[in-house]
């Protein structure tokens, strides 16, 4: 373990980097537009309200919240103070619940959801790509046009399909919500039924979309690794083919497990534009409801909330991958 | 170059690409200068009118000439139409239900069944245990089966201006015929109408031209921001690579779509053309080009012939040029494609969550999806107002994906089959 501190230590490094620097996008981007954010708040909110003093009242508090009145930097830390302590501000199209609360709700339906189906689909989609690339022939022929077309549909169109193939036309599964709209979230069979029902469709079209990136980056790297010299040799040694594959794999696998951390924010986009499409009430529909409503602190609360979750899902990942791949042990021990 | 030209011309799958590709092209050039609508014309008083040719009633009857054809099986058809086996089978099932015995009734028997129906049904007596909905639907089909074995055919009548009283002036008979080709107002939808009753063939193809230049100059952007900064990252090294490397990985980890979202957002509503989220698009995707083109100049870097275009004193400029770029050319290409079509994506995506360019002027594919799932197209079963656009998409990205991966197998020898 003791050689894997400079690695850890780097990768601990980074995080904190790209969170803080996460935490200056996300409160610089918004206010390097013209005009003054708060203002154009209080506008929106004050819609039908007629009393200047109401508007007034209303511009200090908000003002007040975000700080807009004290210099940028002292507005930077009570931004980032504000959120440490969970205070996103009370939500304009939900007034007045807190921020915090609406993403509370929400935010475990989408890990539920996304990290499950993510990792089932890079599984399946790199035995797929694997099988692919040893068997080649009929299943390859098969496989990748499939796969090219598959991971070419953007996510939220595979949820259409689905949706409309097992949702409308067989009515095997319901077609939106995560439970049945006549419950009330408790802990009971019906319930959790009614949860595991409404769960296939968003989870399986978020799958299938992964398996067919994954199998054709595990085609490719496994026809590259069969290819390779080691290989050859090990052949003309007579070391059995089953022994061989699986140094293959376990080669060809590293690479795929660098592509996940990379491609994980891309697949956590299309994620939740496939929940809006199944009203699944994580993230991806609270965003939706949050534009729809001009609910800024709402928007900037989830954006941040799914920068932060992407970049622990990069950190886990590449912890994982420090325990896995040998080089960087041989590269820590120097 | 012509021989490479000719190489990628015998990959299967860029041909195949690039047909699906070129067809989609022509259809988007061709199709306005056929049908020159405008794309967001509402003609439908209504939302989604089914693919069909629509044909003016009102011409049809005041058509100059009419024409008597007399066809065995139009009062079948004509029946059929309003009384299907399902319809049947709700006929009896309501008469069974009433307490009529149901050995009497034959469902294919039809003037057997009317009649049954005729003595027995009543508009107002609910049945035990049939919802309102159930109600209203045998009202309705009460109304639509009035007159449908009579053999007469309809009167038509005008207001005599001056008595007020009404005045037959024509008189449309079962065996009548226009000639479709003879009346005056007839509109062919092949995609019937969206939510708003606009055609929805018209709109598509407008649609696809404003998402490919979405898709272009957001990929000419992220190609060239990429290109530049993989070039100074992987060519010049040192202290500026580090900065341009360290930049990169943090828009790695930072997912795109969130900057997408943010800065989309904060231009406002107003501001949002279908220009500017392309040039958003751009500079929010650079980070893969430059990645991989810097790792290409990198290893491009040592190479003899490079070393020796140094030696003899050649300028950085003209290095790059003519040294590196013509190695990295396919790459850059096929970089370029990709762009292409996940800029495509993203502006779906955004247009989704309803970020998309405003809606006034241009659709874009993704604003037809936004406005499809708002109006629950996909739940209604109203399938071309969401399948067709969802299909151009995908033959998009799949076209797009196919010609980069014939390009792939012919410039990296490994992958070929």
């Amino acid at each position: 373990m003791k050689g894997y501190r400079k690695y850890y230590l780097n990768k601990v490094l980074w995080l904190l980097v790209t969170a803080v620097f996460a935490f200056v996008l996300n409160f610089a981007l918004p206010r390097l537009m013209p005009g003054d954010p708060v203002a154009a708040i209080v506008a929106r909110l004050a819609q039908g309200m007629s009393s200047s003093t109401g508007m007034k009242v209303v511009y200090e508090q908000y003002a007040e919240l975000f700080g807009t009145n004290k210099p940028i930097m002292q507005q930077f830390f009570l931004y980032v103070n504000n959120v440490l302590h969970g205070n996103f501000g009370a939500s304009f199209s939900q007034f007045p619940r807190p921020v915090s609360d609406i993403l509370k709700s929400a935010i475990w339906w989408t890990i539920a959801l996304q990290f499950p189906a993510i990792i089932v689909g890079w599984l399946i989609g790199n035995t797929l790509g694997a099988l692919a690339a040893y068997l080649r022939k009929g299943f390859d022929k098969v496989l990748l046009p499939v796969s090219i077309f598959v991971s070419n549909l953007p996510a939220f169109g595979m949820a259409i399909i689905l949706l409309v193939i097992f949702g409308v036309k067989l009515k095997w599964f319901p077609t939106s919500g995560g439970y049945g709209f006549d419950l009330i979230p408790e802990f009971s069979w019906r319930f959790i039924w009614s949860v595991i029902v409404h769960y296939q469709l968003p989870f399986w079209s978020i799958v299938l979309i992964a398996i067919g990136g994954q199998a054709i980056g595990m085609r490719s790297m496994s026809i590259y690794e069969l290819n390779a010299d080691y290989v050859k040799y090990s052949r003309f040694l007579g070391i059995k083919d089953r022994k061989i594959i699986g140094y293959v794999f376990r080669n060809a696998m590293l690479p795929q497990i660098t592509g996940l951390a990379l491609s994980i924010g891309t697949m956590v986009g299309g994620a939740l534009v496939a929940e809006i499409i199944f009203s699944y009430p994580g993230l991806g529909t609270t965003l939706l409801t949050a534009i729809m409503g001009q609910d800024y602190p709402l928007i900037s609360a989830v954006t941040l909330l799914i920068t932060v979750m992407v970049l622990l899902a990069n950190f886990l990942i590449e912890i994982i991958y420090g325990l896995i791949d040998p080089r960087i042990k041989a590269a820590q021990s120097d | 170059m012509k021989h490479t030209l000719r190489q990628i011309f015998h990959s299967g799958k860029f041909i195949i690409g690039f047909c699906i590709f070129t067809v989609l092209l022509l259809v988007v050039i061709f199709y306005p200068l056929i049908i020159t609508d405008k794309p967001l014309v509402i003609i439908g008083q209504g939302t989604f009118f089914p693919p069909g040719t629509y044909v003016s009633t009102y011409d049809s009857i005041s058509s100059s000439t009419t024409y008597t054809l007399n066809l065995k099986d139009a009062n079948l058809k004509r029946i059929a139409a309003k009384l299907g086996d399902q319809e049947r089978q709700d006929i009896k099932d309501w008469l069974v239900a009433d307490g009529f015995p149901e050995d009497q009734i034959d469902v294919t028997n039809t003037a057997q069944l009317l009649d049954q129906w005729d003595d027995n049904f009543e508009p107002t007596k609910r049945l035990e245990g049939m919802t309102l909905a159930q109600l209203r639907y045998y009202q309705r089909l009460d109304t639509s089966l009035a007159g449908i074995l009579s053999s007469e055919g309809k009167i038509i009548a005008a207001e005599n201006p001056e008595t007020g009283a009404l005045e037959q002036t024509g008189m449309v008979n079962q065996s009548d015929y226009v000639n479709i080709r003879e009346v005056a107002s007839v509109r062919y939808l092949p995609l019937g109408t969206d939510n708003f009753g606009r055609d929805v063939m018209t709109e598509l193809v407008k649609a696809t031209a404003v998402s490919l230049k979405i898709g272009v100059i957001a990929g000419v952007i992220a190609t060239l921001i990429g290109l530049t900064l993989g070039l100074l990252a992987g060519y010049i090294g040192g202290i500026v690579d580090d900065i341009i490397m360290f930049i990169t990985n943090l828009f790695t980890v930072i997912p795109s779509i969130v900057l997408l979202i943010l800065i989309s957002f904060s231009i406002g509503q107003e501001k949002r053309g279908a220009v500017t989220i392309a040039v958003v698009i751009g500079f929010t995707s650079w980070i893969w080009t430059t990645r991989a083109i810097r790792s290409q100049v990198i290893s491009l870097r040592n190479r003899d012939h490079v070393n020796l275009s140094k030696l003899s004193g050649h300028s950085i400029v003209h290095i790059i040029v003519a040294d590196i770029l013509p190695y990295i050319a396919s790459y850059v290409v096929m970089a370029l494609i990709l762009q292409i079509s996940s800029a495509i994506l993203a502006e779906a995506s955004l247009s989704i969550l309803g970020l998309g360019p405003r809606t006034t002027e241009v659709p874009t594919l993704g604003l037809m999806m936004n406005w499809a799932m708002i109006y629950q197209a996909h739940i209604l079963n109203k399938w071309w107002a969401y399948f067709p656009v969802l299909l151009v998409i995908a033959l998009i990205t799949f076209s797009m994906n196919l010609m980069n991966t014939g390009l792939d197998q012919v410039f990296n020898p490994a992958l070929r089959d």
